[in-house]
């Protein structure tokens, strides 16, 4: 594992194995989630893949009702919405994903700070992979 | 103190024009162009000799898309009759037009030349609403588009982060929407020139026609409240906190500041640009500001020696209602937090202490991304040479204007100073 590139292919792989991995700086300890090929705080290329626990809480959302044709192909529409999400990990990083398991119709009720875990789906029609990372209560 | 860095010759705007803005089923790129090249060479007050124009800066961000065709500057070179000189598009998203502006400007002061056609197109109709909305989010980051963001979902994003952040709601944002409406009728190239109160009283028409039962709403808050006048897009942001899909076109006409007064008595004069990108939404240190306005404000403001306070009105890119209040504390105008109360208080109306986007912005004007960045300089230049009509800024003293164009999630944002010596 340690000699797969640190690029978006090696990212889904993971995600494929139900891993959530980021890279992290070797020289400074900067973690980047997706993985970069090198650190954009220091500029070293000394990187080593790190796994994240895939545990956090809700930063922000939107529940989306106008869904363009990718999700509209997995039956998303005005009449089923879907929630979208910035999770902030327990790690620090955060990464943007679907969510699911709360009701996308009454976003009113959702609240920003919720706890939430990570969930590996296959991906739908629209998509060009083949994991789904999303986030759930 | 950072360095000032300065243009190393002066630039001055001596002429502009904008198309009607809509959706215009029986036109294209072509006709937009032309109508804002026509209205340029008029507008220029002892008159340009095309011939003299040397280059062209063209925004467009994806008639690929749009249209399925590529390549278009040579097309617009071509079509105002300037082949075999140079043209150059340039692609910043929502932005594009706005980096024309600045790569025409910087042309000028490298010396290389000392007229120079700036402008911005995009035909947009061609195209569904969930089209677009794809076309538009192909601008944001890959990984949010993987999961399936568009743009007022992003804006959506930020608005929940917002109101936890500052302990608000949906409701501060129709003091925004209620605002640019205000400005709309003012404007004839308005894509909706019509207040709140007017899409109120149409709808109460429509259902009278009808035989059906009317409506009890008490202001036009209660009307943006009513999910069946104002449905969720993407919550919070409704229909009414989204710009337009739209066509048009944009153009201005710059010259070196030694030869300005040629072409007008009335020059406007470029007192500071600035350019800058920004992370994918993830990687953003902070979800309620953009990085970009952020760097590019301040590269303006050096250039300038111009404060915050010292701009007197401004367009900021409201794609969203939500965006118009980031940008008013990103561009320093209001504190972090205080962007959403200062438009409650009234302070950027047009009759206010800082209007902001008297042209009625992008929710009223359109928006024709690619023609927008020149749209909003133009609407400045306008102001300062006091010019604007109805929507003049009532203000005797008009020296100093910004304009304020954002691409993407805040990929790509500039903000453009202009001055009236």
């Amino acid at each position: 594992m340690d000699t797969k590139p640190f690029n978006d292919h090696s990212y889904e792989a993971f995600l494929a194995e139900e891993k959530i991995m980021g890279a992290r700086c070797k020289k400074c300890g900067k973690v980047a989630l997706p993985p970069r090929p090198l650190c954009i705080s220091c500029h070293s290329s000394d990187m080593e893949w790190v796994q994240f626990q895939g545990k956090g809480k809700l930063a922000a959302f939107t529940s989306i009702s106008v869904a363009p044709p990718a999700m509209a192909k997995e039956g998303f529409s005005r009449n089923n919405p879907y929630i979208v999400g910035v999770v902030e990990l327990v790690e620090g990083n955060r990464i943007v994903g679907r969510i699911v398991g709360l009701d996308a119709k009454k976003p009113e009720n959702i609240k920003v700070g919720s706890p939430l875990k990570a969930e590996f789906i296959p991906a739908g029609p629209g998509s060009n992979s083949t994991t789904s990372l999303v986030f759930k209560p | 103190m950072t360095k000032r860095k300065k243009l190393a010759r002066g630039v001055a705007v001596v002429g502009g024009g904008l198309s009607k803005l809509g959706l215009f089923k029986d036109r294209n790129s072509k006709d937009f162009f032309a109508e804002a090249y026509l209205e340029m060479l008029g507008s220029v007050d002892k008159g340009i000799d095309p011939k003299d124009i040397e280059s062209i800066y063209i925004g467009n961000f994806s008639n690929d898309f749009f249209v399925k065709q590529g390549h278009w500057s040579p097309i617009i070179a071509d079509l105002v009759g300037h082949v075999p000189k140079p043209i150059t598009r340039t692609e910043g998203a929502c932005a594009s037009s706005a980096l024309a502006f600045r790569e025409g400007v910087l042309a000028i002061a490298s010396g290389l030349y000392d007229i120079v056609l700036v402008g911005g197109v995009e035909q947009m109709s061609q195209r569904t609403t969930e089209e677009v909305a794809e076309g538009l989010g192909s601008a944001g980051s890959p990984y949010e588009v993987a999961a399936g963001l568009i743009f007022p979902g992003v804006f959506g994003i930020i608005a929940t982060s917002y109101f936890a952040k500052y302990n608000t709601n949906r409701e501060t944002l129709f003091n925004v929407t209620i605002k640019s409406h205000q400005n709309a009728p003012l404007n004839p190239k308005a894509q909706f020139p019509l207040t709140i109160r007017d899409f109120m009283n149409a709808r109460i028409e429509k259902l009278r026609q009808k035989g059906e039962p009317l409506p009890n709403w008490q202001d036009e808050k209660d009307f943006l409240r009513d999910t069946t006048v104002n449905p969720t897009v993407s919550w919070p942001m409704h229909l009414f906190d989204c710009c337009p899909i739209s066509d048009g076109a944009s153009c201005l006409l710059l010259v070196a500041e030694d030869i300005a007064k040629n072409f007008t008595d009335d020059p406007i004069y470029v007192a500071g640009i600035g350019q800058g990108s920004g992370y994918s939404l993830h990687a953003a240190p902070n979800i309620t500001s953009f990085e970009a306005t952020k760097a590019a404000a301040q590269e303006a403001y050096n250039m300038s020696g111009f404060t915050p306070d010292d701009i007197q009105f401004s367009e900021v890119h409201d794609c969203f209602s939500m965006a118009e209040i980031i940008h008013l504390e990103d561009l320093g105008f209001f504190k972090p937090g205080e962007g959403h109360k200062a438009t409650a208080e009234g302070l950027t109306r047009l009759d206010g202490p800082k209007p902001i986007n008297t042209s009625g912005g992008l929710k009223t004007k359109g928006h024709p991304v690619g023609a927008t960045g020149v749209a909003q300089i133009y609407e400045v230049w306008l102001q300062l040479r006091r010019k604007a009509g109805k929507r003049q800024v009532p203000n005797a003293n008009l020296r100093v204007g910004g304009a304020h164009n954002l691409g993407g999630t805040g990929g790509t944002c500039t903000f453009t100073i202009l001055e009236r010596k």
